[in-house]
């Protein structure tokens, strides 16, 4: 997206520094309403880093439902539940330990994996040219993304499908499925609530 | 609910051209980025933003509960369903190859029924969410 290799350096560091303020912000807030916001802004960020990567369908899904959908579901919630954190009672000893351990195994897994960006990377072996060259053997349609997601790989997509499908029946039962044993009848029927 | 006279023309404004936005990256996914999810919630943020500004009750008007909760399984049900029409045509399940003439046209109709079940899952799943939470009051 940026031809001068520098400005794409200079800019993914800003973005990676921004990022991490954020991440700390977010550890030190204590009213979720902040954390909320601030959740929001880091996944604009990381949009914003996904579009210098070029990975333009991603930057798309994390802009729209992590920076809109999540944030009006958790803002939301924040409306039924209040927004201020409960003091901590136990010490934050194990979780930090839990925490260390875990970004710890994470950084060493990264040593295992090809540099970033190098072309010959397992993925670009084999994976990545098969579907090109097929693409373009058969006309496929230009955004090779579409192409994979709802053609070459279309069991994946509708796996995913499904998954939406569960999530959203799932939501569904724990905020609306007990009013049939209450024997209260659902608020849309027997009053329009209009605040937020 | 008094909200400001700027926030309700402005809505009123940007409504229909994130509609758009949202059939635009629907039916452009060929072509451009984006697809089925990303358009199901584009539309969907369409509707919640109209629910934040205008209330709850006028959003049913638009997008009644009944829709999108149907919305939800119809989804799949479309994906799903292309994939049995195409196993009765004697291909695999989601193969589009008989849909149409030529393997191109075939494909590309496999990919936009496809897109579309993607799309009515998606934008109904976080429309009745939204809805369910709002709903819900605080206890």
């Amino acid at each position: 997206m940026i031809g001068n290799p520098s400005a794409e350096a200079f800019v993914m560091a800003v973005l990676l520094t921004l990022l991490a303020a954020v991440t700390l912000a977010i550890a030190r807030q204590r009213n979720m309403f902040g954390v909320v916001i601030l959740s929001s802004i880091y996944s604009f960020l990381m949009a914003s880093l996904m579009i210098v990567l070029d990975a333009v369908d991603v930057a798309m899904t994390e802009a729209s439902v992590g920076a809109g959908i999540s944030t009006v579901i958790l803002l939301a919630t924040l409306y039924l539940t209040g927004s201020m954190e409960y003091p901590q009672r136990r010490s934050v000893a194990i979780p930090l330990f839990v925490s260390i351990v875990v970004g710890a195994a994470l950084v060493w897994g990264t040593i295992g994996l090809p540099a970033f960006g190098i072309s010959n990377a397992p993925i670009h072996e084999h994976v990545a040219p098969t579907y090109i060259e097929f693409s373009k053997k058969h006309d496929m349609p230009p955004n090779i993304v579409t192409a994979v997601l709802a053609d070459f790989r279309s069991f994946d997509t509708l796996g995913e499908t499904t998954v939406v499908f569960t999530a959203g029946i799932g939501v569904l039962l724990l905020l609306q499925g007990g009013w049939r044993a209450s024997g209260s009848r659902r608020k849309d029927e027997t009053e329009g609530d209009d605040e937020i | 609910m008094r909200l400001d006279l700027i926030l309700r023309v402005g809505a009123k404004l940007v409504l229909p051209f994130i509609l758009l936005f949202a059939l635009y990256v629907q039916f452009h996914g060929d072509y451009g980025p984006g697809g089925g999810f990303q358009a199901g919630v584009i539309a969907a943020g369409m509707v919640i933003l109209y629910a934040i500004i205008f209330g709850i009750r006028a959003a049913k008007q638009i997008a009644p509960s009944a829709l999108v909760e149907t919305m939800v399984p119809l989804g799949v049900a479309i994906f799903a369903g292309t994939g049995v029409v195409s196993l009765l045509m004697g291909n695999k399940f989601l193969d589009y190859s008989d849909f149409a003439h030529g393997y191109l046209h075939a494909h590309e109709w496999g990919i936009l029924i496809v897109e579309i079940g993607v799309f009515v899952t998606v934008c109904g799943t976080m429309i009745s969410m939204f809805y369910a939470f709002v709903q819900r009051g605080p206890s």
